[in-house]
């Protein structure tokens, strides 16, 4: 019971960081509404039994990344967001288009909601730091290396476009 | 006990909203900040799932495969810091260029 009554306050807190992140026309307000979500979302991590997923979505999601375009943000001086007509036809099918999917994933998940089952707040250390670390490092290791070389094409690409050209 | 449906619906309701801001927001940021709520609601599924596997495992070689759906999303994480530090600096190419994050304004490319 208590599971459910969280898992809704925070379902709530996320959905309604998502609308504000919508409606906010100042982009640092979006930014910050994004932090809300994220915040949330790792307590809902939390609640699923992913200690160190949730660890990482605040470190890495709500600081790292968040920190970054808060610094874009405040570097490009971006102002509040003009009003311009954009295409015509993202509105006329994107948006009927989007709700028709969202409320087919709802309905399908809701009316297969007695096979599916629930998940409990958790079970001795699924989650915890040294199985993920354990898989990583050895099941996973070539991905994970693969990433490391990702990564540094990724900053060496960002220092390559941010320079000034001379 | 929270059904699994609860949390894919909370997702789906995630991955829509950022389809939305996608779609309809003009600031080349917002757009970007869209993306990464689309990232995240995903995450929300690999964990449920991972999780709910876990309960419904039966053997101990079965107790191990659901811990991959969080490795999963540990990938997804490091993909996307790559992508907003790379997505960021053409930001910053952009307007340094165009003067402008109006979207509607980058259009060389359009016919």
């Amino acid at each position: 019971m208590i599971h459910q009554i969280l898992f809704i306050i925070f379902g709530v807190i996320c959905v309604a960081g998502a609308v504000n992140l919508l409606v906010q026309r100042h982009p640092i307000n979006s930014a910050l509404s994004l932090v809300v979500v994220m915040g949330a979302l790792a307590l809902i991590y939390l609640l699923l039994g992913a200690e160190f997923v949730a660890a990482i979505q605040v470190i890495v999601y709500a600081g790292a990344i968040m920190v970054l375009f808060v610094f874009v943000i405040m570097l490009l001086n971006a102002g509040e967001e003009e009003r311009s007509r954009g295409s015509h036809i993202a509105l006329l099918l994107g948006v009927p288009g989007v709700i028709a999917l969202g409320c087919l994933v709802a309905w399908t998940m809701l009316s297969h909601n007695t096979q599916l089952g629930g998940v409990r707040i958790n079970t001795a250390d699924f989650g915890a730091t040294q199985p993920i670390a354990r898989l990583l490092f050895r099941d996973f290791l070539l991905p994970f290396e693969i990433t490391s070389v990702l990564i540094l094409i990724a900053i060496m690409g960002a220092v390559v476009l941010g320079r000034r050209e001379s | 006990m929270v059904p699994l449906a609860w949390y894919l619906v909370l997702s789906a309701i995630l991955f829509c909203l950022g389809i939305f801001g996608f779609l309809l927001k003009r600031n080349i940021i917002t757009i970007f900040m869209s993306i990464e709520l689309m990232l995240n609601a995903v995450n929300l599924t690999f964990v449920a799932f991972a999780n709910y596997w876990n309960e419904h495992a039966k053997t101990v070689a079965e107790k191990v495969v659901p811990l991959s759906g969080q490795v999963f999303v540990f990938f997804v994480m490091v993909v996307a810091a790559a992508e907003a530090a790379v997505g960021l600096a053409i930001i910053i190419s952009v307007f340094r260029t165009r003067e402008t994050l109006n979207v509607d304004r980058v259009n060389l490319l359009k016919l």
